[in-house]
């Protein structure tokens, strides 16, 4: 099974090694978000998903187990999907990180987003945000996805109000569009 | 009840549309918009049109409560009781007081108040701290200190309902129940924790079983479903002298400012309860809650705006769950398969609260003359149980549906044959035929025929839930002078796209499309809004946003006679003009007649009328249509019996809702529905440690719910169903789609396999100890 945090150890060696000892009080943070560069203070036990939806403003980027098992918190590290609940900000270093924020182009929304619109592929909305970084990713690394491929990309999230079947639906036809 | 001169005879479309459209003459109150044709005829509604905050939720921009920050804002946490049962003998919260950045300590079980220093299971609220900061309000928590005499107490219902066993309630603390029935009857016997019977009789079953020709009889149980709502319970209160205003993950925006009003002492025009974008409810947000009024009382004592939500631990302890289940039923029938008598006993447990019946599927899904039934509810030591998804009925049909196909099989007949027979459903007996043919009933084999380990089985059942309407619904269309057309209503969207619902409706009458429509809803500030509950948003709004637009439309109208030099029965709106009917050509557009407004803006209220044939009954702001909801369920399993697992390859779902006014949206909520009552029949189950009270898989990764793995292909048929009982004689869809797919499930199990597994849920363990491979595990 496809575990979106495992995906990051395996792909991304631990960086820096030995860190300085810091906190427990507010440290500078500085992170590349959706392309910019932004210091915060945060917490050093501050998770990635705290400081994006606090000092960042970021409140797309969803909590809801906090502790890496519905997805709902899903951002990019350097393009690979993640649990955002389950990596403190201050260890995410140069790596770059993608909200759903950050996900269309200005206006024009990527053709994951769009499909999603066009298939009814979210309810309550709650797991999307996760859910659409998630097939957005499986599209950036696999452009032709079959219905398993989805199904394995989105296996580590969790949604109540049933939206699983117009999600794989909206993927299969944003991978078209995709690649069109 | 209007006077008959305000009455005028109308025609309506009425049946199936798949078996053939008659009418049906009504008398209608004289300003309710003409009959709205089938949906063949019409241009919007009917059609799956996209959500208008369908952009706002794929792009991270919709305001969940969670989201909300107010300048000044403080955070609110609660502190939990870690006894199953107990009195606190003191409680210390002097360090907590001083600890930097608390602003307001309360404590809620208070050793001086005898009504609140009894803790009755853990995770039940003992005191709350506000704060500058979460974190603050997390470290004050742990300093305060909390002195528990330890009482006996009792998480299994078996044992509670034992001579002797612990008492969790005393005539003066055990819920009272309801005149409506619902969660539980009124002024119902306590006897040591279980409380009733509430009793229901019709006939005379003992007459009855003496005169079947075949009785059939089982015992089938249910485990405690948790809701798992994606966002966390969650408020902000902000308490002001001129007002309250409460932000707040809510199924029911007029009810919560209701209870506000009530429970704070203030007038209604004085509180404003507001959702944006709302992460599910499932029933388990239709009221203020204990945390609600922590959460507003909080910003009363400490003068500023207080967050309060749950985590996830809180959420699966004390958020409200579906109520654990045992039911006897015996079933009574003639050879020829009209049934002379059932009767129903039960017994299920809402933990320290009530409403944990089997629902009234056993008295009124078949005919039969004879009927007895007797409920109960059994106190434990654990967090109340509410309303969930098809609350009684969901449970009540796994029993129910298995034993009518036990006694379709006794009698040797299809257990399709056998419904035709005993269900006066006109409506299932249509979605009999269409998911028949669907799913290949036709292939269906005899019981536990597959050969080898894996075995194929196919499975169906029926669901029954009243129509309920609030009366309580209304509803305003303004159109302004540049041609903007707005929507605005209380009502709440929690995901089940009531928003575009409503634009669709506005836009139908008024010749636009949808998106033309602003859609402002989910705040008390707007005309009182039904619940997202009780399947009844659709039916509720519905119909008073169709007569609102429809009577801007005759406001309209008249100015675009005058301008057009004819009479306003002459004219049509259609396409974003305003237009001459037997003259097409000569017209305006909706710009143009909205530009010769008099004023600024024009509006209408409207509210929900009576249905137009009538309602059975009514309560306070409820009432409940003339027609039940149906829906007919069919499932595919393949069943390993080595490993145990049941895998659900595939269910045809066929229901009805009325008029369906956006396809596509309820394919959504069916599939939702369906995933549910799969994650409940396979999956689901809330564990209490006997020896400790607590719940071991508080979280979603011990808690299973289903997920995409677990997705079977999903078929879904929705049947139009015309009625003519209001202006858009639309009706729900959430709740009739959760009943049937569990029994569904277990008949087509029993199918695979020849051996029918009567408790829930269906796991490997419970799978391979009903082939008799492993013992049963308790």
């Amino acid at each position: 099974m496809l575990n979106t945090t495992s995906t990051l150890i395996a792909a991304t060696p631990a960086s820096d090694g030995a860190s300085p000892s810091v906190g427990p009080e507010a440290v500078p943070i500085l992170l590349e978000v959706n392309g910019t560069a932004r210091t915060v203070r945060a917490e050093p036990r501050m998770t990635l998903a705290e400081t994006l939806r606090g000092p960042l403003e970021l409140t797309g980027t969803k909590i809801a187990c906090n502790r890496g098992a519905c997805s709902a918190c899903t951002v990019w590290l350097d393009g690979l999907p993640v649990c955002s609940c389950m990596i403190l900000a201050i260890e995410v270093g140069t790596r770059r990180v993608t909200t759903i924020e950050g996900l269309a182009k200005g206006d024009t929304l990527h053709p994951i987003q769009q499909a999603f619109i066009d298939h009814d592929a979210l309810q309550c909305g709650f797991c999307t945000s996760g859910m659409v970084m998630s097939c957005a990713a499986l599209l950036e690394r696999n452009p032709v996805p079959n219905t398993d491929d989805v199904c394995a990309a989105i296996s580590g999230h969790i949604c109540r109000c049933g939206t699983y079947p117009h999600v794989i639906a909206a993927t299969l036809a944003a991978a078209t569009v995709h690649k069109a | 009840m209007a006077k008959a001169e305000d009455l005028r005879t109308e025609t309506f479309p009425a049946g199936i549309a798949s078996v053939g459209l008659g009418t049906v003459t009504r008398q209608v109150p004289a300003d309710e918009p003409p009959p709205l044709p089938p949906n063949s005829e019409l241009a919007v509604i009917g059609q799956s049109f996209p959500r208008p905050d369908g952009r706002a939720k794929v792009t991270g921009a919709a305001r969940f409560t969670v989201d909300i920050t107010l300048p000044g804002m403080l955070y609110a946490r609660i502190l939990r009781s870690t006894m199953p049962h107990a009195m606190v003998r003191a409680i210390d919260i002097t360090v907590a007081a001083r600890h930097p950045g608390v602003r307001a300590v309360l404590v809620l079980a208070s050793a001086d108040n005898p009504a609140s220093a009894t803790v009755r299971y853990i995770g039940a609220p003992v005191a709350a701290v506000v704060a500058v900061s979460i974190s603050a309000a997390e470290e004050a928590r742990e300093l305060i200190r909390v002195d528990y005499q330890s009482l006996p107490f009792v998480v299994d219902m078996d044992s509670a309902r034992a001579e002797g066993a612990p008492l969790v309630h005393d005539e003066a603390t055990a819920p009272a129940g309801h005149p409506s029935g619902f969660p539980a009857a009124a002024g119902l016997p306590l006897n040591g924790n279980v409380r009733g019977p509430a009793i229901i009789k019709r006939g005379d079953v003992r007459a009855g079983f003496a005169q079947a020709d075949v009785v059939v009889e089982g015992e089938y149980s249910t485990e405690v479903q948790t809701h798992c709502c994606m966002e966390p319970h969650a408020i902000v209160a902000d308490w002001k002298a001129d007002g309250l205003t409460v932000f707040m993950s809510t199924q029911f925006t007029t009810g919560v400012r209701h209870e506000l009003a009530e429970q704070f002492h203030l007038p209604l025009s004085r509180v404003r309860v507001v959702v944006d974008a709302m992460g599910g409810g499932f029933g388990s947000k239709s009221s203020l809650g204990n945390y609600g009024r922590i959460a507003v009382e909080l910003s009363r004592q400490a003068g500023a705006p207080v967050k309060l939500f749950l985590e996830r631990e809180e959420e699966q302890m004390d958020a409200g769950n579906r109520p654990g289940t045992w039911q006897h039923l015996r079933i009574g029938a003639k050879r020829d398969g009209s049934l002379t008598a059932i009767s129903l006993a039960s017994y299920g447990t809402a933990g320290v609260g009530v409403g944990a019946g089997v629902g009234a599927n056993a008295e009124t899904l078949y005919t039969c003359p004879n009927f007895a039934g007797a409920q109960h509810d059994v106190f434990i030591n654990a967090g109340p149980g509410c309303a969930m998804r098809g609350p009684g009925n969901t449970p009540g049909a796994f029993g129910l549906e298995q034993t009518i196909d036990e006694l379709a099989e006794r009698l040797n007949i299809d257990p399709l044959a056998l419904r035709e027979r005993i269900d006066p459903s006109a409506v299932r007996r249509e979605e009999r035929r269409v998911g028949a043919e669907r799913i290949g009933w036709q292939r269906r084999h005899m019981a536990g025929a597959d050969p080898g380990p894996v075995k194929r089985g196919l499975g169906m059942a029926q669901s029954l839930w009243g129509a309920n309407v609030q009366i309580n619904s209304s509803c305003e269309v303004r159109v302004m002078r540049d041609g903007a057309v707005e929507v605005l209503s209380s009502v709440q969207d929690i995901g089940t796209g009531i928003g575009t619902v409503l634009a669709q409706t506005v836009a139908e009458v008024l010749g636009l499309r949808p998106d033309q429509i602003t859609v402002r809803i989910g705040d008390t500030e707007f005309p009182a809004g039904p619940p997202s509950y009780g399947s009844r948003t659709t039916a509720s709004i519905t119909p008073p946003a169709r007569t609102a637009a429809w009577r801007v439309l005759q406001s309209l109208f008249r100015d675009a006679a005058l301008a057009l030099n004819t009479a306003t029965d002459d004219l049509f709106a259609r396409e974003g003009r305003i237009m001459v009917r037997d003259d097409p050509s000569r017209g305006l557009s909706f710009q143009e007649v909205a530009a010769r407004l008099r004023t600024d803006c024009i509006s209408v209220v409207a509210s929900r009328s009576d249905d137009y044939a009538g309602f059975r009954r009514r309560m306070d702001d409820a009432a409940l249509a003339q027609q039940d909801l149906g829906g007919v369920q069919f499932a595919e399993v393949a069943v390993d019996t080595e490993t145990g697992k049941v895998r659900v390859e595939r269910v045809v779902a066929v229901q009805d809702c009325g008029r369906p006014m956006n396809p596509r949206q309820i394919e959504s909520q069916v599939h939702g529905g369906v995933l549910m009552g799969l994650s409940y029949a396979l999956y689901e189950n809330r564990i209490l440690d006997q020896h400790t009270g607590r719940m071991v898989n508080p979280n979603l990764e011990e808690y299973k719910v289903a997920g995409p793995r677990e997705t079977p292909a999903i078929d879904v048929v929705v049947i139009e169903n015309y009625q003519g009982q209001s202006a858009t004689d639309a009706y729900g869809i959430a709740e009739p789609a959760n009943i049937a797919t569990a029994p569904a499930i277990a008949n087509a199990v029993y199918n695979a396999i020849g051996v029918r597994i009567r408790s829930l849920p269906m796991t490997p363990a419970a799978v391979l100890a009903a082939l008799g491979k492993v013992p049963l595990r308790s």
